[in-house]
């Protein structure tokens, strides 16, 4: 508790200032809309096509409108000195990282929950068949973005070429989640059940989640301060 | 190049890869249902092994710098990975003509080729990241974590790719229990592995020492700017 309280601190300043002016949440929305509707001219959307490419397609809409979210996490400390002034108080490295991961994985959350229901109207897929399962690949995998993410703009916000860089690092890294995601939205969107050999997407998306959060945390002192 | 092992590792590579392209192209025959094409495997194959040892190396170097904060591992790790990507690209690109010849395609989304092409892509990364920064401790730190993370990630993509139907030729050497090689066509893959190796590891040797060059110039440049 006494470790994730300055964390959730972090969390909750950077929701509160996010939620007031609200630019990065409109920022990435409407870049989801936007690639929801050239995904329209893409192929032709038939239900047929859905079924094939839902996962696929919602998944691409969440990666890319991401690097919005994520860019902004720690770029939005830099004007005023913030971030060194976060760094000197007595907060450790982990527990920023950790503060700043939560925030930005609320703020996926929110564009990924708004952004499914625009989906099922746009591409007239009935989504909520399975839920349940569908919620949990989105937590999951909502995660492995936000972890990867943030320690990636950790380690690009000082950079002149910083949003540049984060897509280029981030994409590759993020391959075995997003495979997973997609696979397994594919299947719940479908309606079908996740069957014993599909389990092992699961397994997939929730060790990469465990292996990046534990890396980042005993590697966020060393990227924040040296 | 000043120093007389570097000289004898070029030598006894050349002599092997001239030794083994006689071998190869001389005298084993051609394999019964792939013709003459099979021989890119001995570069294909060694290639990617050489490309791996450079990553992993990169790995321990990364640890080592973030431990230790000297810059001779940051050296050695940025080296590895210059090295190593070279050897990659040879890997997917021999891979790739092998696949126009065998499978009529030059690119598949298998596995094992997206998998490569991925942790290719993950270095390629790793050489922006080093590109955009100036500040040497600062590049060598961040760098040494992307590393890290870089490493564990080709893991992890590598497993899945179990998981993944896959196209690729399954194992054929037999330390990987694959036994699918006559032994007289094993061992001239061996060979050339190490002969590629060597060459990797004259490679490192001279990329550390530019980089150490560069790291005397640019403090030099500092004292100047200083005075």
């Amino acid at each position: 508790m006494k470790f994730l309280r300055p964390a959730l601190l972090i969390a909750s300043k950077d929701l509160r200032s996010e939620f007031r002016t609200k630019e990065t949440l409109n920022a990435s929305f409407s870049f989801a809309l936007a690639i929801l509707v050239l995904f329209s001219f893409a192929f032709d959307p038939d239900s047929d096509m859905i079924r094939q490419i839902a996962g696929g397609l919602l998944w691409m809409v969440f990666a890319f409108s991401s690097a919005l979210i994520l860019n902004r996490g720690f770029a939005r400390e830099v004007p005023n000195d913030c971030l060194d002034t976060l760094i000197a108080s007595p907060v450790s490295g982990a527990q920023l990282f950790l503060g700043k991961t939560l925030a930005n994985y609320v703020l996926l959350l929110l564009v990924e929950a708004v952004s499914l229901p625009v989906f099922g109207v746009f591409y007239n897929a009935n989504w909520a068949r399975r839920l349940g399962p569908l919620m949990l690949v989105f937590v999951l995998a909502a995660w492995a973005l936000a972890v990867m993410g943030t320690m990636f703009s950790a380690l690009t916000v000082n950079l002149r070429l910083r949003e540049l860089m984060l897509p280029a690092l981030l994409y590759p890294a993020l391959v075995p989640a997003l495979m997973a995601a997609i696979q397994l939205t594919n299947l719940l969107i479908a309606g079908d059940t996740v069957g014993k050999e599909d389990q092992i997407w699961f397994r997939l998306l929730a060790g990469f989640d465990a292996i990046f959060t534990l890396l980042g945390l005993a590697l966020a002192e060393t990227v924040f301060v040296g | 190049m000043r120093n007389p092992i570097l000289y004898l590792f070029a030598a006894v590579a050349a002599v092997l890869l001239a030794w083994d392209l006689y071998k190869v192209f001389m005298v084993l025959p051609d394999e019964l249902n792939q013709g003459m094409i099979y021989r890119i495997i001995y570069f294909h194959v060694p290639a990617a092994m050489v490309a791996f040892a450079a990553f992993f190396g990169s790995l321990v170097a990364s640890a080592g710098y973030l431990t230790t904060k000297e810059m001779r591992y940051d050296s050695f790790s940025a080296a590895a990975i210059e090295v190593g990507f070279v050897f990659a690209t040879v890997n997917l690109v021999t891979g790739s003509i092998w696949g126009r010849i065998i499978w009529g395609i030059w690119w598949t989304w298998d596995a094992r080729l997206t998998s490569m092409f991925v942790c290719w892509l993950l270095y390629a990364a790793y050489l922006l990241l080093r590109r955009a920064i100036d500040e040497p401790a600062q590049r060598a730190r961040l760098s040494a974590v992307l590393s890290i993370f870089a490493f564990t990630d080709v893991v992890i993509v590598w497993k899945s790719i179990e998981w993944w139907r896959t196209q690729h030729p399954g194992p054929v050497l037999s330390i990987r229990g694959g036994g699918g090689m006559a032994p007289g066509m094993q061992a001239p893959l061996y060979w050339n592995a190490l002969a590629l190796a060597l060459l990797a590891t004259i490679l490192l040797v001279l990329r550390m020492r530019q980089e150490a060059a560069r790291r005397e110039i640019d403090s030099l440049r500092r004292q100047a700017y200083a005075l």
